[in-house]
Parts: C-alpha cells; structure tokens; sequence
C-alpha cells in the first residue's frame, strides 16, 4: 500500500523477486495449516466420510481404516507428515475416488482453464468496446448501466438467462455438449460478462483520467486527431491501471468458473470442488485450498513484477502481497 | 520529443473499485424504495401474495405467468411469485445477518489493528490484504468446503469472507481520527485511550462501515444465493431465492420462468443495494469508504 518515494537502491529485482518468493511461500503455508487446522477441528469422523453415511462396519474395521490412512497418529504427527509430503508436491489421497489427489485436481484443470481463458479474452474485448464507444453523454449512460447490470447480475443467473435465450428459444447452440468449442461460447460469455463490467469500469475511468492530463493536452494542441490520441496515449495509460486487477478477476473468473460449470453441466474443477465439499473428501477440499492459494500467490507476483516493470515509480521494496 | 507514456499511478489493488455511474438522486429513491418493499416481504409476505409457497397443485404445474400467478407455477404447481416473496425472509435474513456479523467483527480488528503497535498492525494489514485479493464469492466458497454445506455455514462463510472490507475501512479510519486535532486535546486533557476510542474512534468509523455494509448486503445476498444454488446452503423445500434458481434449472426448455424472474429479484437487489451505497458515499456519509 504504502509506495513512498524510493528508499535508496533498496529495490533490487533479485532482492524483490526473494522476498515475493518468500511470501508466496509463507502464504501457502498459512493456507495450508489454516486449512488443516479447520479440518481437524471440525467434529464428524473422516471414516464416516469414506463409508458413507449406511455403511455398517464394525469398530475393528474402522480402526483399520484409521491405521490405514494414517488418522490414528496425534494431529501434531499428521501435520507434520502433511508439511513433509506438501513441500515434495504430493497432495495426499482422496478419500472417495482412492486416487492421488493432484490426479484429481490435474485431470479436470484443462476443462477450467479452457473456460477462464476464453472468458477472460471475451471480457478483455467486450470491455474494451465497451469503454470505447462510451464516447458522449448518452451512451456513457448507457455504457455506465450495461456495466451496472453485467456486475450486479448473479453469473449463474446470467447463464440461466442465456441458456434460455440461445439454446431453448432460438436454437442457435445444441442443448447438451461439451467437446466443442461452440458448446464453450455460452459458458464463456456467462462467465466473461460480470469481469467485462468491472474493466470497463476501471478502464473507463482511467481513460477519463488520462484525457485531462498534461501529455494529452500537449498531444492535442500539437494536432493530434482524437483517434491516435486514444489508440497512442490515452488507451495505454488506462490499460496499465487495469494490470492491478489481473489478480482479482482471475478469482472471479475461477470463483465464477465452479457457478458456470454447474449450470452447464460441464466438468471442470468446480464439480472437483462441489463434490469433495458435499462427500466431505478432506483431501480434496485441503488441496483446492492450497491450489486457490498457490495460484493467488502466483499471479499477485507476476502483476507486482509486471507493475514495476510498466511504472518505474513502483520499484520500492515492500507493497502488498 | 514523444517520451515513452508513463502510465498514470491509481494503484487500484484490492478489491475492484465500483464506479457505477453516479447515480441521481432519483436512482437512489428508487433503489430504496425497492430494498424498502423487500424488507416489509421478509416480515409480512401475506401482504403481497394470499398464496402458500408450498402448497402444491399438481394441476397448475408449469403455467406461464398470467395475473393469477404473475411469475408463473413450477414443476409442482407452486406459485413463484410467492415463493419469490417468502423467499425475501431467508435471503435477506442471511444478507443482514451475514453483513452484521462481518462489520462487527471487521470493527474490532480494524480498530485494533488500527490502534495496536506497528507490528501487531503490520501483521493484522497483511492478513487482511491477501485475503483481499481473493473474490469474497471464492473465499466462500472456501470456507464452506472447510465448514461442509448447510444454512448455518453459509452465514459463517460470508460473514469471513466480507471481514476483510470492513476491517481494512476501520483501520484507516482509526488512524485518521486519533491523529485529529480533537482527539489530541481530549488526550492532553487525559481522557483515557478507552474512552477515547470509545467515544470517538468508534462513532467515527461507523459511517463509512454503514456505507460500505450497504453495498457489502448485496454482495452478500448474491454469493449466499449463488452458494444456495450449488446445493450448499438451504435445503429444499426452502423457498430461497438461490434454490428456486437451481430447481428452475431442469425445466429451462419448459418453463423459463422459474429460474427467470427469481434471478431477476436477486439481480435487482444487488444493483438497488450498490446505487443506494453509491449515493450515500457520494454524499460524503463515508469518507473513508
């Protein structure tokens, strides 16, 4: 938060670069213990879990089980056994589906990452137009309530309303398929209109902003017609402003992700996510955690990294992680 | 001499800014009188609509909307209007509940950080930043996961997940009123550090909390109506507005209306809480916020 001027030559890449890495570090960490802590003190048996809610087994074969698994060590034990296999990237077993977890989780990725992706490219262009053609006072409010109802409207909701619209009513888009990559325009579109709003908005703004500051005056009063002021100078500084998002949209975009899969049927790791929240497979939910805070971590790195690099101003040790 | 453009300095981290349009004076009203007749629904839905939104009639299942039944019937004959209605109690009982908790306990670490030694600070600030950069949808969602589903769970997620706002708003805000000139006196004067806090910190920080809790409540009601909808929050047959969304989802081919206009009652609640906000900070209720 607190970017004062620089503190001498403090500010080192490397010396940056170790102490994000760091941080990164000790944020994983925090998820993980905080994630282990919550699940163990959470009342219910993990066996119960595996059984299912029927099954009659004795107490002796429960108590194979635990051996088994592990769960009849000291919590203390276990955390530390967790640490241990966390740090060589091994995320433990699911209960249900008796496979490594990373398995899991890795199988579904590309599912999700199909989907954010082209989310986030059609928020990227949606919101550009969007911000563009909000040139006169009418269709700024225009453009301005669009973004006010593409942000507000619930993204399950906004899938709903699409699948009626496109697929029910005028029947451009089959009703159940996944392969393509026609079936992934709607999910796509259901997911990338809330993030389009909010960089419109910033985008917007930003554009405002830089078109009243002195560089653009000078620009104009040396000729330069509206268009190349916008495409030159106006546009890329507001874009730089929009860099410091990244890190938030990727969440409402991954966030939003677990609604659009439901709503589509689609797989992905939302259903991962739905299924080892609802069949209480810790080891699933512990390692979406520690996958939610990697992938945090990651990206906030990069747009810090990204920022300096753009806005010299910024390369002060310290900032947010 | 074109010198390469220097981008202009709004580091905008964190949450995602909202500058909606600035909404007028009539926009605000509006919105109001909205949130307005929502509250009077969750407390008195028999003023709105005569019908039990349980009562089923196999009969009048999936009729479109008519003025018997102005948003329709589902697969059971129910009346979705007044399961929209009675929906009202459970979700926004969960939005109040929900955002009360989370302003109160953003409060107390805000304030505390806010007063508390650079260290203690320095640790409480960067907790509350990376837990900031997670969408309070997605943190959640997370906590659920740990908590498992149900209606008591949910409240506990959203109320997490909002904390961060509120506390980071109290913390500023501490800083900003015990370096004032008022609160400098009254210390010279030896009022002590509680009283003063109490006296004046407090009261100070509640304004923008309110503010920020205005637009927070439809944040709330969305995510707890998204939640709901996954399956992890109220149960069926709960006329909540989530759940009725996801009962809706099986019959889209049929009846669109019954996923339809609940959804448009959420979505009109978030936007009537955001330009209700909006206006309220624009009108300098919320400094700080």
């Amino acid at each position: 938060m607190s970017e004062g001027p620089p503190r001498g030559r403090l500010a080192e890449p490397v010396r940056f670069l170790l102490a994000r890495l760091g941080g990164l570090v000790l944020v994983v960490w925090g998820a993980a213990t905080a994630g282990f802590v919550a699940l163990t003190l959470i009342p219910g048996d993990p066996v119960d879990a595996m059984l299912g809610v029927q099954a009659q087994v004795s107490e002796q074969v429960r108590q194979q089980i635990r051996v088994d698994w592990g769960l009849d060590e000291p919590p203390l034990v276990r955390y530390g056994q967790y640490l241990g296999r966390l740090v060589t990237g091994d995320l433990g077993q699911s209960y249900q589906l008796r496979q490594d977890v990373s398995t899991v989780i890795g199988g579904q990725l590309p599912a999700t990452l199909q989907l954010t992706l082209l989310a986030m490219v059609m928020a990227l262009l949606l919101a550009v137009l969007a911000a563009l053609s909000a040139r006169g006072r009418r269709s700024t409010r225009l453009v301005s309530l669009l973004e006010l109802g593409a942000v507000s409207s619930p993204t399950f909701w906004t899938g709903l309303v699409l699948i009626t619209l496109f697929v029910f009513q005028l029947g451009w888009f089959p009703i159940a398929e996944t392969g393509s990559l026609r079936a992934l325009v709607l999910p796509a579109l259901a997911l990338a209109l809330p993030v389009a709003g909010i960089i419109s908005q910033v985008l917007r703004h930003g554009l405002d902003a830089a078109s009243t500051r002195p560089f653009a005056t000078t620009a104009r009063a040396r000729g330069v017609s509206p268009s190349r002021l916008l495409g030159r100078h106006t546009l890329r500084h507001a874009a730089a402003d929009s860099v410091t998002l990244v890190g938030y949209l990727v969440g409402s975009l991954l966030g939003g992700a677990v609604l659009v899969e439901t709503v589509f049927a689609r797989p992905g790791l939302g259903r991962v996510t739905l299924r080892a929240i609802i069949d209480r497979d810790l080891p699933v939910v512990l390692g979406i955690i520690v996958l939610a805070a990697v992938t945090f971590g990651v990206i906030n790195l990069i747009v810090d990294a990204l920022y300096r690099w753009i806005d010299p101003r910024m390369r002060v040790t310290g900032g947010t992680a | 001499m074109t010198a390469a453009p220097r981008p202009a300095r709004w580091p905008a981290r964190s949450r995602a800014p909202r500058q909606a349009p600035r909404p007028g004076v009539a926009g605000a009203v509006v919105a109001a009188v909205f949130l307005g007749l929502l509250a009077v629904a969750a407390v008195t839905p028999a003023l709105f609509t005569p019908i039990d939104p349980l009562e089923t009639r196999v009969l009048e299942a999936l009729r479109a909307p008519s003025l018997a039944h102005p948003f329709g019937t589902d697969q059971t004959g129910r009346d979705v209007f007044a399961r929209v209605v009675h929906g009202a109690r459970y979700s926004l009982g969960i939005g109040v509940i929900a955002t009360t908790v989370a302003m109160a306990i953003g409060l107390v670490v805000g304030t505390t950080a806010g007063l508390a030694p650079r260290h203690v600070d320095g640790a409480i600030s960067r907790v509350i930043d990376v837990l900031m950069s997670f969408p309070e949808f997605l943190l959640a969602l997370l906590v659920i996961a740990i908590l498992g589903p149900g209606t008591t769970s949910l409240v506990i997620a959203i109320s997490v997940a909002a904390v961060p706002v509120y506390a980071r708003i109290a913390r500023v805000q501490t800083f900003t009123v015990r370096r004032s000139g008022y609160v400098r006196a009254a210390q010279i004067l030896g009022v002590s550090t509680t009283r003063s806090v109490l006296r004046h910190v407090v009261p100070n920080t509640l304004g923008p909390l309110l503010v920020m809790a205005t637009i927070g409540f439809g944040t709330a009601i969305a995510s707890a109506a998204g939640l709901s909808f996954l399956g992890l929050g109220a149960r069926p047959p709960t006329p909540e507005w989530g759940l009725i969304l996801s009962e809706g989802r099986n019959f889209l081919a049929t009846a669109w209306w019954i996923a339809v206009f609940p959804g448009l009652i959420v979505t009109a609640t978030v936007i009537s809480a955001s330009v209700l906000g909006q206006h309220l900070r624009a009108r300098g209720a919320g400094r700080a916020a």
